[in-house]
């Protein structure tokens, strides 16, 4: 049965929808705060449209507001970004198969709910019925549901009271929980959450999303060496 | 300073962090980063979710039995782990999370 481009596209956009009902809010909120800052409505839109990294921005924000320079806000957001390279390296066995025309926009989309999402499809279908047209939907769903609430709440947003009242970034941990725990299918991949989970929270308060990358990567090592260990054999096959 | 060339600057930052791995398409990993990377979506999802529901503002513990977050989660994770569904899973979590958020008086209505 083959599917077609634009109904693969359609389908990416349709399971983003529980990520864009936890990205409003926060793009909602963002935009307040940015027009706050005393950013222009076309310079708060501009970081969605072309920087399109929440907690960067975010934090871009804060440190404007606390009058740091250039170069400490630069350097932060290269910090609280390097996680995406865990998700380039992922999903470059997939992506990298596709032309130039393709790889540059889908990296310019790959936050972490795109991650989540896509990388779902590709596992369990590979590249089947035109991948990248269903990444290709992820992506432009979650950027039009970034710049547009973006665009809202820097023009709207500061008349919205309560709008993190709400709790709708529950929606993302819902997902995100749907996506992980049904992929806990053997030891190494539940010793890989119950570390990162631990090192996680261990590491909370550390600055610039970094608790998160150290959780990562413990969570990948010890994931690894299990699988090692109880399969020595395997290994050296090393396919996917 | 220019906030145009900040917005530029992070931009630029921003995606060639992303694409980073992109950029070499012949690229083949050695067997042991191809297999470490079979673990980042479980790392990753993990390390934002837990925090996400024990410490629900970012920054403080909230281990209390008003915190939906934390029970929400729960149920989610029961919800997945019974019928491995990712619709059930949200729409499941996200009614026990707003029923005991309504419940707890934690809405701004």
């Amino acid at each position: 049965m083959t599917v077609s481009r634009a109904r693969s596209l359609l389908q990416g956009m349709r399971d983003s929808i529980p990520m864009i009902v936890g990205i409003l809010p926060f793009g909602l909120i963002y935009g307040a705060l940015a027009s706050l800052a005393g950013l222009t409505l076309w310079q708060a839109l501009g970081m969605s449209l072309l920087v399109y990294a929440g907690s960067a921005q975010f934090i871009a924000i804060s440190l404007l507001g606390l009058g740091s320079g250039m170069a400490v806000i630069l350097l932060t957001t290269f910090v609280v970004n390097l996680r995406h390279v865990l998700y380039s390296a992922a999903l470059q066995p997939y992506v990298g198969g596709l032309s130039q025309r393709w790889r540059l926009p889908l990296a310019f989309g790959l936050t972490d709910e795109t991650f989540a999402v896509v990388q779902r499809r590709y596992l369990s279908r590979g590249m089947a019925d035109h991948a990248q047209w269903y990444h290709a939907g992820v992506a432009v769903a979650l950027y039009l549901s970034w710049v547009g609430s973006s665009l809202v709440g820097a023009l709207f947003g500061q008349q919205v009271p309560n709008l993190a009242g709400w709790g709708l970034d529950f929606a993302m941990l819902a997902t995100f929980i749907g996506i992980v725990v049904p992929a806990l299918r053997n030891q190494p991949q539940i010793a890989a959450a119950l570390v990162a989970a631990a090192v996680a929270l261990l590491c909370h308060a550390w600055p610039y999303k970094l608790g998160l990358m150290a959780a990562a990567l413990s969570g990948i090592v010890i994931g690894v060496a299990l699988e090692r260990r109880e399969s020595p054999a395997a290994v050296e096959e090393g396919g996917r | 300073m220019s906030i145009w060339l900040l917005i530029l600057g992070m931009a630029l930052i921003t995606f060639v962090i992303r694409y980073s791995l992109f950029a070499f398409p012949d690229l083949r990993f050695p067997a042991l980063v191809r297999q470490g990377l079979h673990y980042v979506p479980t790392a990753v999802l993990t390390a934002i979710v837990v925090p996400g529901m024990l410490l629900p503002d970012g920054q403080h513990w909230h281990l209390a039995l008003d915190n939906a977050y934390l029970l929400a989660g729960l149920a989610c994770i029961a919800i997945a782990a019974l019928t491995r569904h990712l619709l059930a899973t949200i729409g499941g979590g996200l009614l026990v999370f707003f029923l005991l958020r309504g419940l707890f008086g934690q809405l701004p209505l």
